[in-house]
């Protein structure tokens, strides 16, 4: 056993001694490193490891949570003490009950040797590398306000005490930069980024290049005129949307009325273009483990297919409210949070279109290539949207000038219906979760701008 | 206040992290403790505790900072922190400043949160959804949530500094879910802190009546309308407005990489003379104030605007160091697992003597955005979002229709130029801003402002 499972283990005695009748622990320790790059020179270099416990107890059907830092067993003592008092505070819930153990597949291929191979020097040149090529592309491009490497090396553990017992290492890192163009009396800025699982993976010059591309792209925009039109989302942007789904198949905001999805499974919610599926096992998935934050198995779900809603996520608790079984989605932000369901990684089916083919179907419209306020502009109970947005005109059928300042906005299901075409390249984007997706051409939705 | 690491220590560290050279270096070390609960479902859940502690040790030398954090504070842990902070560096060794302890007075905390039961908390959280349903049988959903964040800090730095803070926040939410036929809406309100228990003694409530009577207004709610028009932004939390569209373009980071909108602005007309704005770290119970900032130096009031003419920025330790001035008091970070990095306190536009009634019966037509759920902005290129959480057609100078699915959309310095009268019903809002992945609690306040144009953008035509 190693020594983080020898803690969760431990964590689970001293609860279920302090007056649980059942308990469960998730011990995490994260080793990560960033490097910040600033005109060709290192900003700041941090390096840094953090572990902590987080346990969940029952008493009866009360479920209380207590995490900390402290893993000596003393800390360790007081953190569950902590878990079985809150759970006296906590009402009786009679579906709150521990997940029984299951037996989980090993996921081979998640960690990347090179985050330990590559010193800081290295990943710092990576970074620098980034800010160079966008810098060079182009006498426009007239500065990088940062460029970012970051990568983090995660071992989880987790038992309880009907049994659950597992742990993994996974290895995850990225990088970014926003690049800054000058043209026609403004600054416009650019994204780029990249996503692997150690630093042999990345490009620089493919995330140089694309947030000059983006910055370059932008010089010169102006408003739109206010209509409904047909518009092609990017990835990126697409990603997000795709996300705000995700987040309303999860089963607690259904059950609890909160999902514009609630209640239609079954039902046709999105065109034939647009079929989703979850799968927390995804050998690219930036999300994928063998089990899921309460060690049940991951698995694949498919979501929409033919238009129709075949399933919402489940953890444990929310299968109890039906009867059924977790799908495998219970997550975490780490060891200070209490396990909720959520999507793992969304997976959005390619169609067969050229991102060209798609925008020669929308004719005459707008490609959107990057939205603001997704976090006010959306509303997840209703799925009413109105997002800051901007990116180019498509005229007859292909690009033309850049466009800023304006709003998308409409419902995030009839959003779905409204799927004409999706592209065949799809790219893993970090926003929203962990979601792969192509563009994706909507056939009508309400821009806003001049 | 006790001290979370011992004098002596904080100067063996000091001088470990200068043990291969560098300018300057500093030991920030935190203890962070708190309590979370909810009702749902009239049901007490996700009752919740925790306690964290570390430090994370910083060496700067050039262009360069070289950081390091650690769980736990025992001396062993702080001097590995410096020692990983130093590892990189190829200098000599350089003595640090002896420490000169500095005092602080932190908040008063009238009745520490820790020593009221959680039963108690829960209590009120029961009250909040009995209040908030007994609104309505069309409210169908609500939920509350009781947070206490207590973040005991010390900081010590190689100049000399040696300060502390002792840091207790509490805020309650209230989220409501209103039905009518197909028709559904939502509404929340926040009340929060830099206070103790003491807050909810009054009538904690009315944020639950608050949330629900936003929801069931806007049952009655038309599509938002699209386009170019004089909009009047409510007072408080309105103040949001302020905070993107300008306080993170002041912020010294941004300007000192040529990202910000507002570079070689200072001393410039950036709006009409009525506008005067400011930056307080120091306001009494106010949820951004704090006794000193992350970086140890006292927090402070800081003119940003004044008469229309930007007046200063908004500076951390290094960034003023560059610009060679005074640190403005506002270097702040999420935790101890993060670099300080200027950020606003409690940002708000000053009070002027227009009554809210005056600038909207001045309206012939155009919108009234009460509150928001949230803003964004792009510093660099001064564009900037925000999503309408209550929002109101103005028709003929008087509010008529409610409106869902509001976002205003613009450009800072416009917008900002565009603000043509400010109102006399000044109050402060609880707000959680983001930056650079760190979370930082700020406040943001104002009465009523009117923008002469500003693009909504709805669904209407």
């Amino acid at each position: 056993m190693t020594e983080l499972s020898a803690v969760a283990h431990r964590a689970v005695e001293a609860a279920t001694g302090a007056g649980a009748s059942d308990a469960e622990a998730y011990v995490s320790r994260e080793s990560g490193r960033e490097v910040r790059v600033h005109g060709g020179e290192v900003e700041s270099l941090t390096a840094a490891v953090q572990s902590g416990v987080g346990i969940r107890a029952w008493v009866g059907h009360r479920v209380g949570y207590a995490y900390g830092t402290d893993l000596s067993e003393t800390g360790v003592a007081a953190i569950a003490a902590g878990a079985a008092e809150a759970a006296a505070v906590a009402d009786e819930d009679e579906f709150a009950s521990p997940p029984q153990p299951a037996e989980f597949e090993a996921l081979p291929g998640l960690g990347d040797p090179s985050i330990a191979e590559w010193e800081a020097s290295r990943v710092a040149e990576l970074a620098i590398a980034v800010e160079r090529t966008a810098l060079d592309s182009d006498p426009r491009l007239v500065a990088v306000e940062a460029a970012i490497y970051a990568d983090a090396d995660e071992q989880v553990a987790i038992a309880s005490s009907t049994g659950v017992a597992g742990e993994y290492e996974t290895s995850s890192c990225y990088a970014y930069l926003q690049a800054l163009a000058e043209g026609e009396g403004a600054r416009e800025s650019g994204l780029g980024f990249g996503l692997a699982r150690g630093p042999r993976g990345l490009d620089p010059e493919a995330i140089g290049a694309e947030g000059a591309r983006r910055a370059m792209e932008m010089i010169g925009a102006g408003k739109p005129a206010s209509r409904s039109c047909p518009v092609v989302l990017d990835e990126t942007v697409a990603a997000s949307f795709v996300g705000l789904i995700g987040g309303g198949l999860g089963a607690r905001a259904v059950q609890r009325g909160r999902s514009p999805l609630a209640g239609r499974l079954e039902e046709e919610v999105a065109s034939e273009a647009f079929a989703l599926h979850d799968d927390g096992r995804a050998p690219e998935g930036p999300d994928s483990a063998p089990f899921d934050a309460e060690g049940v198995p991951r698995r694949r779900t498919a979501l929409i297919e033919g238009g129709r809603l075949r399933a919402y996520l489940y953890d444990a608790y929310t299968a109890n409210r039906e009867g059924g079984a977790s799908t495998g989605n219970a997550a975490r932000q780490g060891y200070r949070s209490l396990p909720s369901v959520s999507a793992s990684n969304l997976i959005v089916a390619p169609g067969d279109r050229s991102l060209e083919q798609l925008l020669a179907a929308a004719g005459d419209g707008v490609y959107v290539t990057d939205v603001a306020g997704l976090h006010s502009g959306v509303n997840p109970v209703t799925g009413v949207f109105s997002v800051g947005a901007s990116g180019r005109m498509i005229r007859d059928g292909a690009l033309a000038e850049p466009v800023r300042e304006f709003t998308i906005a409409g419902e995030l299901v009839a959003m779905l219906g409204a799927v004409s075409a999706a592209g065949a390249e799809s790219r893993w984007v970090p926003f929203g979760g962990s979601v792969s997706t192509p563009p994706l051409l909507i056939a009508e939705m309400a821009i806003s701008g001049s | 206040m006790t001290e979370l690491l011992d004098q002596d220590v904080a100067a063996r560290v000091l001088a470990r992290a200068l043990a291969n050279g560098g300018r300057f270096a500093e030991v920030f070390a935190e203890r962070r403790q708190g309590q979370s609960l909810a009702i749902d479902e009239q049901r007490i859940e996700s009752v919740q505790s925790g306690a964290e502690e570390g430090a994370g040790v910083r060496v700067v030398e050039g262009n360069t900072t070289y950081f390091a954090h650690v769980d736990g504070l025992d001396p062993a842990d702080l001097e590995r922190a410096a020692d990983e902070a130093a590892a990189a560096l190829r200098g000599d060794r350089r003595e640090p400043q002896p420490l000169q302890a500095r005092a602080t007075t932190p908040l008063p905390i009238e009745r520490r949160p820790e020593d009221v039961p959680a039963a108690q908390k829960a209590e009120m959280l029961r009250e909040l959804d009995e209040r908030g349903r007994a609104k309505g049988a069309e409210i169908a959903q609500f939920t509350a949530s009781y947070l206490e964040a207590r973040r005991q800090v010390t900081v010590a730095n190689s100049d000399g500094l040696f300060s502390g803070d002792d840091r207790t926040r509490v805020r309650i939410g209230a989220q409501t879910v209103a039905r009518r036929n197909g028709t559904v809406e939502t509404g929340a309100e926040t009340l929060g802190a830099h206070r103790g228990y003491e807050l909810l003694e009054d009538d904690p409530g009315q944020i639950a009546e608050q949330a629900a009577t936003k929801a069931l207004t806007l049952l009655d709610a038309v599509p938002a309308p699209s386009g170019s028009m004089p909009v009047v932004v409510g007072g408080g939390f309105g103040g949001v407005l302020f905070h993107e569209m300008t306080g993170h373009g002041l912020e010294a980071d941004h300007i000192q990489k040529g990202a910000s909108v507002y570079v070689d602005k200072l001393g410039d007309r950036v709006a009409e003379p009525l506008l005067n704005a400011y930056d307080d770290g120091r306001l009494p119970g106010e949820w951004g104030s704090d006794a000193i900032d992350d970086e140890g130096q006292p927090t402070q009031k800081t003119q940003v605007i004044e008469g229309g003419r930007l007046t200063s920025y908004l500076y951390d330790h290094l960034t003023a160091e560059r610009a060679g001035v005074a640190s403005t008091g506002n270097g702040r970070r999420e935790s101890f697992r993060h670099l300080p990095i200027p950020r606003m306190t409690n940002t708000y536009i000053a009070p002027g003597d227009a009554t809210p009634a005056e600038m909207i019966a001045e309206v012939e037509k155009g919108f009234y955005a009460v509150s928001f759920g949230g803003g964004q902005v792009d510093p660099a290129t001064g564009d900037f979002v925000f999503g309408v959480s209550e929002g109101y057609l103005i028709e003929g100078g008087k509010v008529t229709s409610p409106c869902r699915g509001a976002t205003l959309i613009g450009n800072c310095l416009d917008a900002l130029a565009a603000i043509d009268a400010v109102g006399d019903d000044f109050f402060m809002k609880t707000g959680i801003c983001g930056k650079g992945g760190q979370k930082v609690p700020v406040g943001t306040g104002q009465g009523h402002v009117r923008v002469r144009a500003m693009t909504v953008g709805g669904t209407e035509r």
